[in-house]
């Protein structure tokens, strides 16, 4: 096999899955470690820098990192990682100072962001302190798009959201242009902006055309139009006994508002099986905590009414079948229908971009779905300055990925502005650096907690439910933060070995408490994994592998359950292995870029 | 040494064996040897052929004297019964616990100050009784403990790490077990797992005085050029007679090598010992072939591993002085004090 050592950093990055995972790469051990020495302002800042959001994304993120983090390959669940996101910003002090300064002086270019959304706030975080003027307009006559329109207030209270957006206003050159949707493009271009950025969101609710729609229309409700409406003050009641559609992330705030507007008799019915639902796991073990059932394999087929009035939903039964390429189909299964009566239904069945406002003759090409072309890397559209990122670039995700996407875009449209090639990339910056404090002390805590993963306190039940702007997670307090902490394997903290040194002793393979480490005849990938002392059975997951021994042999350890916990090195004689911490941050909009 | 706990997460994949334990599960507290001791690696060793062998930890005993590699019961079968005894006093103890108890399976654990110097009398005579051990003696030619000086196992003309040239015959501790009648003789290097795990296993497994000679480098006093128990060292000069299969009672025999190249030998409990031959001459049945094969290697520098000789018939020292099946630890009153009567007809034989 290749030698590790010359592959470069992505290896390590790869190492800390969750940073890996994470689309704005946040360096998360390293707040975490943060977290546990109550430094609860600075591990904001590494957050504030990399995501923007810390206390909205504390307590909505999608959390892509959580699946990936390591813990939960050797114990049973990862690390809390969004929640302790949120600890960082609950118990920081003030921060304002930390803020970078409003740039000395306008560097003259004018950008328009369409949207005041996650995508748009972060290009105008990264772009505001280079002196830029930022224009953002809104149809809504608040800010932050999504995050304030569709994310109920019980998860999300809006204290947070206004702090956070204040943190960017503050950095100056931001203009806020609320209430204002933009209708034309052209007519925007029109203005002479430097650049565009179109962080519109994918703003349509799909609707469901089954029978009985048009005439039961008054009963049913479009799940992210009408959590909008709830969200800005405009409903605030629903039937007693209510049908939500769909089994996405949507349909579960669908659901769980509900409950807290009126509703007694809750359920969320879905085409596809329980498992294969949309819907984070935990925000459908959320929903039914609060007594509202899951069915499955139900296809809608008919909303009944009754004199104009919506009686309940019909529904066909199915079942999944596989076909001979794991492809899954639903099938009748040829049980009798189903009726659901109801009062009124939220249809919750997915979302769109819709561009009705940009007209085709800009030199902005559009595919085959009717989306305007947008760049991968750089989130250019075909129209040189002309940049599209969030849910506008490439259909609904969540806000983690719109806030990654809006650090690329700033950084192409400070290039655009600056005359240079937006497809040279900056590389992201890394250090490498022992962590060795005395013979067997390292920098970091290296004994690993045998602590299962801590629940989030809640809110009593029936008071949670009484009040829809009531927040119904209460947050890990800093004793229970400081317990979830020291869960963290700390992966970024390398085990980085040095061949020359390696007098071959064994000392590192009797101590590793996961059977890590191999000295073996070197091979090829595929079959060295087979003979290692524990079979390195997670493709995945990368071997690290040394030059030839003085005894010919390699040096192979398999990186998938390693703990990270630094007794190879500690029971080391020579120093051949060393435990080396890897920060990486990604290179935003700036003077390196 | 280290100063946290060996973390109780494991590999996933981690398997139980017939009694339902780990190997996890015959690991002791953490070793607080220098880092990269070779007696560390004996002591995995170890916990990997009892994991292997199914034993019960509770049936185990684990007795050792004084200096780095008696203090290494500490650091394995953390669940079964240990004695740190006198210094050289190891034999003796695990002799008269052996009486007492013969149920038990007992493992000495010894270095080459405790075995060679201050207990070689006792060494000697626990061999030469032939009490059912595994005697390991974890040699690596120094005296750690006091910082370095050359130990009665050193080699004459090997240098400390001071530079300076020891004039003192070195004790060979194999030839001295073959002499003294030890029924089961093996040499390893705790840098080679692959052949130490069965030979632990075929020692344990044998009845009688079982011996191992365990070359294990002092990574701190001895590993140096100009050492003969060095890392480099043991691996230049290192011939290995034959390796090991150790085949436990019941499990189906593999055949993996050509016919004539491998001996079996059977051993008292059932398990089968396979002996693949790496030497085509050396007969590891033979005492007085074995012995000379070890002074000719060793005068052309080489240092000769692997079962050296295997007596599987002789019997230990409970046959010898014909005492009853069940330990004695266990008899009653009843069967200790048979009486006036019993008394009188001995006494009567006697006259």
């Amino acid at each position: 096999m290749q030698r590790t050592s010359e592959v470069g950093d992505d290896y390590f990055h790869k190492v800390v899955d969750c940073q890996w995972a994470c689309p704005a790469h946040t360096p998360v051990p390293e707040y975490i470690r943060l977290i546990a020495e109550g430094r609860y302002s600075d591990a904001y800042m590494i957050n504030w820098k990399s995501n923007v959001f810390p206390g909205v994304l504390g307590r909505t993120c999608d959390r892509p990192c959580e699946p990936a983090c390591r813990r939960g390959r050797v114990e049973a669940e990862p690390v809390a990682i969004c929640r302790l996101k949120r600890v960082a910003a609950d118990l920081k002090s003030d921060i304002t100072d930390r803020l970078p300064p409003p740039a000395a002086q306008p560097n003259g270019k004018r950008v328009a962001l369409v949207g005041c959304g996650p995508a748009s706030l972060t290009v105008a975080r990264d772009l505001a302190p280079l002196g830029y003027q930022l224009t953002l307009f809104d149809g809504e006559t608040k800010s932050a798009g999504m995050i304030r329109s569709q994310i109920p207030r019980f998860r999300l209270p809006e204290e947070v959201i206004d702090e956070e957006v204040g943190y960017i206003e503050a950095l100056g050159g931001v203009e806020l242009r609320l209430g204002q949707p933009i209708d034309s493009l052209g007519a925007l271009l029109a203005e002479g902006y430097d650049a565009v950025f179109v962080g519109s969101g994918a703003p349509r609710g799909r609707d469901l055309d089954i029978p009985g729609r048009e005439e039961a229309k008054a009963n049913i409700h479009i799940g992210i139009d009408w959590l909008s409406s709830v969200s800005f003050g405009h409903i605030d009641r629903i039937g007693r006994r209510v049908i939500v559609l769909g089994g996405g992330n949507t349909a579960m705030d669908c659901c769980r508002t509900s409950r807290r507007l009126g509703g007694e008799d809750v359920k969320v019915i879905v085409r596809s099986g329980f498992e294969e639902m949309k819907a984070s796991p935990w925000e459908k073990e959320d929903a039914m905590h609060e007594d509202i059932p899951i069915l499955n394999y139900r296809v809608p087929k008919a909303f009944t009414h009754e004199g104009g009035r919506l009686t309940g939903v019909t529904f066909e039964v199915v079942e999944a079948v596989y076909d001979a390429d794991g492809r899954r189909k639903l099938i009748p299964s040829g049980e009798p229908d189903e009726h659901y009566e109801c009062d009124d239904v939220l249809v919750a069945v997915g979302q769109e971009n819709a561009f009705p406002w940009i007209e085709r003759d800009l030199g902005l090409e559009f595919d085959e779905w009717n989306m305007p072309k947008v760049d991968p890397v750089t989130f250019q559209a075909t129209r040189p300055g002309v940049f599209f990122g969030g849910d506008a670039a490439f259909g609904p995700k969540n806000i983690i990925w719109a806030v990654a996407h809006g650090h690329e875009a700033a950084v192409s449209i400070h290039k655009h502005c600056q005359g240079q090639d937006v497809a040279e990339r900056p590389p992201p910056g890394a250090t490498l650096v022992s962590q060795k404090m005395g013979i067997h002390e390292w920098s970091y805590d290296n004994d690993v907690s045998n602590d299962r993963r801590h629940r989030v306190p809640l809110r009593d039940k029936a008071e949670a439910l009484a009040n829809v702007r009531l927040e119904v997670e209460l947050g890990f307090d800093a004793r229970l933060g400081f317990d979830e902490a020291q869960r963290c394997l700390n992966c970024d903290v390398q085990t980085v070995f040095a061949d020359k040194l390696c007098i071959e002793c064994d000392a590192c393979v009797d101590i590793c408490p996961m059977d890590c480490i191999t000295f073996t005849d070197d091979g090829e990938e595929a079959e060295l994994r087979t003979r290692l002392k524990a079979p390195a059975e997670n493709p995945d997951q990368d071997l690290y592998v040394s030059g030839k021994l003085a005894t010919g042999r390699v040096m192979a350890k398999d990186e998938d359950v390693c703990l990270h916990c630094g007794l190879c090195a500690e029971r080391c004689p020579t120093g051949a292995w060393d435990m080396q911490k890897f920060y990486l941050e990604m290179t935003h909009a700036g003077p390196h870029a | 040494m280290t100063y946290i706990t060996k973390p109780q997460l494991h590999h996933p994949s981690l398997r139980a064996n017939g009694l339902g334990y780990t190997r996890r599960d015959y690991e002791g507290s953490v070793s607080t040897l220098c880092a990269g001791c070779g007696h560390d690696s004996i002591s995995a060793a170890i916990i990997q052929a009892a994991f292997e062998l199914e034993l019960p930890p509770h049936r185990v005993a684990k007795l050792s004297g004084i200096g780095c590699s008696s203090k290494t019961p500490d650091y394995f079968l953390g669940a079964s019964h240990g004695f740190n005894t006198v210094h050289g006093r190891m034999p003796s103890v695990l002799t008269g616990a052996n009486l007492a108890n013969r149920d038990l399976i007992y493992l000495g654990v010894s270095g080459d100050g405790d075995s060679a110097s201050i207990g070689l009398g006792q060494f000697a005579h626990a061999i030469r009784r032939g009490v059912n051990m595994l005697y390991i003696v974890e040699n690596n030619g120094v005296y750690g403990l006091t910082k370095g000086q050359f130990s009665a196992t050193s080699d004459k003309g090997s240098k400390s790490k001071r530079g300076v040239v020891n004039h003192d015959a070195g004790i060979d501790m194999v030839s001295l077990a073959l002499q003294m009648g030890a029924t089961f003789v093996a040499r390893s290097f705790s840098g080679d797992k692959a052949q130490l795990v069965p030979l632990i296993k075929a020692g344990l497994a044998h009845k009688g005085a079982a011996f191992i000679d365990c070359i294990s480098p002092c990574v701190q006093f001895n590993n140096h050029v100009g050492s003969t128990k060095s890392f480099d060292y043991v691996r230049e000069h290192n011939e290995a007679v034959n390796r090991l299969d150790m085949i436990p009672p019941r499990a189906p025999i593999q055949v993996d090598y050509a016919p004539g190249e491998t001996v079996r030998v059977q051993q008292h409990d059932g398990s089968i010992l396979s002996l693949h031959k790496l030497a085509e001459l050396y007969n590891p049945g033979n005492r007085a072939q074995a012995l000379g094969y070890l002074q000719a290697r060793q005068a052309r520098g080489q240092i000769v591993t692997g079962l050296l000789f295997v007596d599987p018939e002789h019997g230990d020292l409970h046959d010898a002085i014909g005492t009853v099946d069940t330990p004695l630890n266990q008899l009653g009153e009843a069967e200790l004090v048979p009486g006036a009567a019993a008394l009188a007809k001995i006494n009567a034989e006697l006259q």
